[in-house]
């Protein structure tokens, strides 16, 4: 079962994606008939359209969505959909600049990036704390709650901004004045912006994926996420698993922001009332992932590929609006990966029919 | 003889295994016609084959002598056949009419036009005195109105042959009753009735013929009137079987449960649901919940496993009260728990074997290491339990309890609480749904815990199970225990009036 499950979510990924990348074809085909198979083509082949260089562009800007597409399926596991990812991104983004521009100098470097990282997790994971909290204690619906969340955070990062990290020169936030190592993927990837950041995804996805299918806490996590009413029964209490869950939902989206923002690529925050887009980015990864989180790797993988891909189509005159509808529509589609899935399942089922029946006769 | 449904030598192999082996079923015109088998004995692939799901590799379908292909359900309808699932296919938030009319509604300008329906669902309600109701909200009406409205779906579309798919399950016994009831007026107009169970007393009160089937073997078919009901069972699980729960006389020890003075009030309630309850269970013995269903033994073992707090009162279990502790903690001090509604509480339905028999203990130092679950240790267990309790499914260990027949459910649970080695097992309608073989098999287990010096406390609601299993047996009415009785020393007719509220026992007097 567990086996044909899988196999399953993998068919239904690629089927979708196919689905997301046919449709591309065609809003391509009616941007630019006459170039439209160069341009698909540039787009296919943009995670190396300029060698090693580009795939190391495809793993840097993987590395946000890698860590709120995690975020989103962590939670998800528990049966709770975590949209506060933006919010949670955003505190711990600002939270790691502001300790990486603070600290500076005062805290070796080699240590401070880490310290940075670490504080980033923690103030996404306060940031999920709160939903989670009122979940458990005042059923609070987490989606409402989350997303109320993500506007405080919003609001709170741009006035922190002003009051202590403020470059009035730019009339946005200083950038970082440490970095992420870059962990020797410089000289594999030469000229990107790859850096560690990408290994510590890789990495946290593996430890979540550890926690969810090797310990006790992820087999109450998932039995509370299936069954609340029988986790219960067992003695498990829920409020503390929805609360543990979100925190931890929230530690990996908080430290997806602070390996952005202290990435040594010069990102700033600016002062103009937008939520970051990188949080809801999450969602089609766990989506594209089936809420796994070694998924998530492969489908932040993908989706960069894409992203990466389409800003290489501008050399077929594709205005850059157009990519980005582009590489929406792809990664829309293919998000409807679970929709696949379900109809494959229903296929299944019936066939599962004939074999119960079969059971039936044996006994 | 005229047959309104005739499946001759049908035989469906699926990939290995014959599912149904040259059965054959004979349904004649205006007859209530039972088909008894146990779980799993292709019951529910021969009535597949006859509503088009399946094909048969071999065999005929005739229907009023007429060979006839029924290659979906659609052809299924064509031929008039209908069904009542044993789980209602109704939208909750539609009226009785919008279901009824649901795929076959009239339409003028887009609109739905309800007046020609109304009028003939009134009628057909009338007629076979079903007193529905075509404008309540289905969430509103009870599971017995629900499956009423079921029927009248298959009378609207004008089917002869109705199969009813144990629709006794989900009902209670007056509504079991009443369902009977219906069943004859509606033959007694000329439908003929495929009623599918595997409670042999039922059979007896409605059907006039019995067609049996074991292991997808067609095994014979009996006029129902001069037929024990021992043979039937006989007949249907190969076997005899033992309805008298064989046991000795109860060892009394200590007292293991002490319930004092217990209340119970839901916050939006002006009324007790639990009124000043207070008993006792020893070792050694089975004590017996018994009473209609709704009458408070719901929240009583929801009280007493922690699933609600009470607001009054005591629960001591060997002398120490458990008022405060919370579910895991009287679980571990000693409380075993069958739940009543095994997909709600027993089971994670989307884990496996292995993992839901370690539902209770999988903190413990035997199922995992700081932390981390020893799945070795888990799948070794499982084994050994699917061994002991003879828990069949497809793949073992590793099979999803959700594709697992009812009775295996169950047996997982029973397993898992048993092994669980409780002084106290709590079971509450342990056997409900279940065919004979796996009742005789739970019964027998009660008794076991109960000779192994555990003290047991059963909520049933079949007369049949209070009066056979139990030791003593406590009535439970409007939230009060009436009356503590012995049962060796009343009938099922006596129990009823203390059940009903119309007696009260000694020492329990208002």
């Amino acid at each position: 079962m567990k086996n044909s499950e899988s196999k399953q979510n993998l068919i239904a990924s690629l089927l979708a994606i196919l689905i997301g990348l046919l449709i591309g074809f065609i809003v391509i085909l009616i941007a630019n008939p006459s170039q439209a198979f160069r341009a698909m083509g540039i787009m296919l082949s943009g995670g190396f359209y300029k060698g090693l260089r580009s795939t190391g562009q495809v793993l840097y800007s993987a590395i946000p969505i890698m860590m709120t597409g995690l975020s989103v399926a962590f939670a998800f596991k528990c049966g709770n959909f975590n949209i506060g990812t933006t919010g949670q991104y955003t505190v711990g983004g600002f939270v790691a600049l502001f300790l990486a521009n603070t600290l500076y100098q005062t805290v070796p470097d080699s240590l401070l990036w880490i310290i940075c990282l670490i504080a980033a997790g923690l103030a996404g994971a306060l940031w999920a704390l709160i939903p989670g909290i009122l979940k458990a204690y005042r059923n609070v619906n987490i989606v409402i709650s989350g997303i109320m969340f993500n506007y405080i955070g919003m609001y709170l990062v741009i006035e922190g901004v002003k009051a202590f990290i403020y470059d009035s020169a730019g009339a946005r936030s200083q950038t970082s004045k440490i970095a992420v190592p870059k962990m020797g993927l410089n000289h594999i990837f030469p000229g990107s912006d790859v850096n560690g950041g990408i290994i510590i995804a890789i990495a946290l996805c593996v430890v979540a994926y550890i926690i969810l299918n090797k310990t006790t806490f992820g087999y109450e996590l998932k039995a509370c996420g299936y069954n609340p009413e029988a986790s219960r029964y067992a003695g498990m209490s829920e409020k503390k698993i929805v609360i543990l869950s979100m925190v931890i939902s929230g530690f990996f989206s908080g430290i997806g922001g602070g390996l952005v923002y202290i990435g040594g690529t010069g990102r700033a925050f600016t002062t103009a009332e937008v939520t970051l887009p990188e949080g809801f980015n999450g969602i089609p990864v766990a989506l594209l992932g089936m809420n796994s989180p070694l998924g998530c790797i492969l489908a932040a993988l993908f989706v960069s590929y894409i992203n990466v891909g389409g800003n290489y189509m501008q050399a077929c005159n594709i205005p850059v609006e157009i990519i980005d509808v582009i590489s929406a529509v792809i990664i829309y589609f293919s998000s409807f990966a679970l929709m696949i899935r379900l109809y494959l399942q229903n296929r299944e089922k019936k066939k599962h029919k004939k074999e119960v029946a079969v059971e039936g006769g044996q006994e | 003889m005229s047959y309104a449904i005739e499946m001759l030598n049908i035989t469906k192999e699926f990939p290995g295994i014959k599912a149904n082996d040259n059965v054959t079923l004979q349904v004649e015109q205006g007859e209530i016609h039972a088909l008894l088998g146990e779980n799993g004995a292709g019951k529910s692939t021969l009535m597949s084959i006859l509503f088009g799901l399946y094909q048969p590799d071999e065999g005929q379908i005739k229907i009023n002598g007429e060979p006839v292909e029924i290659n979906d359900p659609n052809d299924a309808n064509k031929y008039n056949i209908g069904m009542v699932h044993q789980h209602f296919k109704l939208v909750h938030n539609f009226t009785v009419l919008e279901n009824i009319i649901l795929g076959i509604e009239e339409t003028k300008h887009t609109f739905i036009q309800k007046d020609t329906a109304r009028k003939k669902v009134v009628e057909l309600s009338e007629k076979y005195k079903l007193n529905v109701d075509p404008d309540a909200l289905i969430s509103d009406i009870t599971v017995g109105m629900q499956q009423r409205v079921e029927i009248l779906k298959m009378l609207f579309r004008d089917n002869n042959v109705l199969i009813f798919d144990e629709p006794t399950a989900v009902l209670t016994p007056q509504e079991i009753e009443e369902l009977m009831l219906i069943m004859k007026d509606l033959v007694k107009e000329g439908k003929s009735i495929i009623f599918i169970t595997h409670k042999l007393n039922e059979i007896k009160a409605v059907a006039n013929r019995c067609t049996i089937l074991r292991k997808g073997k067609y095994i014979d078919t009996v006029d129902v009137a001069s037929t024990p009901v021992e043979k039937l069972s006989e007949l249907m699980v190969g076997r005899k079987v033992n309805f008298i729960v064989e046991k000795d006389e109860p060892k009394l020890g200590d007292t293991v449960l002490e319930v004092k003075d217990l209340c119970y009030k839901p916050a939006h309630s002006s009324k007790n649901v639990l009124n000043n309850v207070s008993f006792d269970v020893r070792r050694g013995e089975i004590v017996c919940i018994a009473g209609i269903d709704g009458n408070g033994q719901t929240e009583l073992v929801y009280a007493l496993s922690g699933l609600i707090k009470h607001n009054s009162g005591q629960i001591l279990l060997n002398g120490e009260d458990l008022s405060h502790d919370s579910i895991r903690s009287r679980t571990l001090k000693g409380i075993a728990h069958i739940p009543e509604d095994r997909h709600k509480h027993g089971l994670v339905l989307d884990y496996n074997l292995a993992e839901n028999f370690i539902l209770k203990d999988y903190f413990d130092p035997k199922y995992q290491n700081k932390g981390f679950i020893k799945f070795d240790k888990m799948y070794e267990t499982a084994n050994q339990l699917i061994d002991k309790y003879d828990v069949r499914s497809g793949e073992g260990a590793k099979s999803i309890t959700r594709g697992m027949s009812g009775g295996n459910q169950q047996k997982a649970i029973i397993a898992r609480e048993v092994e669980s080695n409780s002084d106290l097992l709590i079971a509450v309608q342990p056997t409900r749904g279940l065919d004979v073989g796996a009742i005789e098999f739970i019964h027998k287990q009660l008794v076991k815990q109960r000779d192994d010096n555990k003290a047991v406390l059963l909520v049933s609601l079949e007369l049949d199970e209070v009066m056979n299993v139990s030791d003593r047996i406590l009535v439970m009415y409007e939230g009060e225990i009436v009356a503590n009785l012995d049962p060796k020393q009343i009938d099922e007719k006596e129990l009823g009036l203390y059940m009903s509220g119309s007696k009260r026992g000694e020492g329990y007097e208002k």
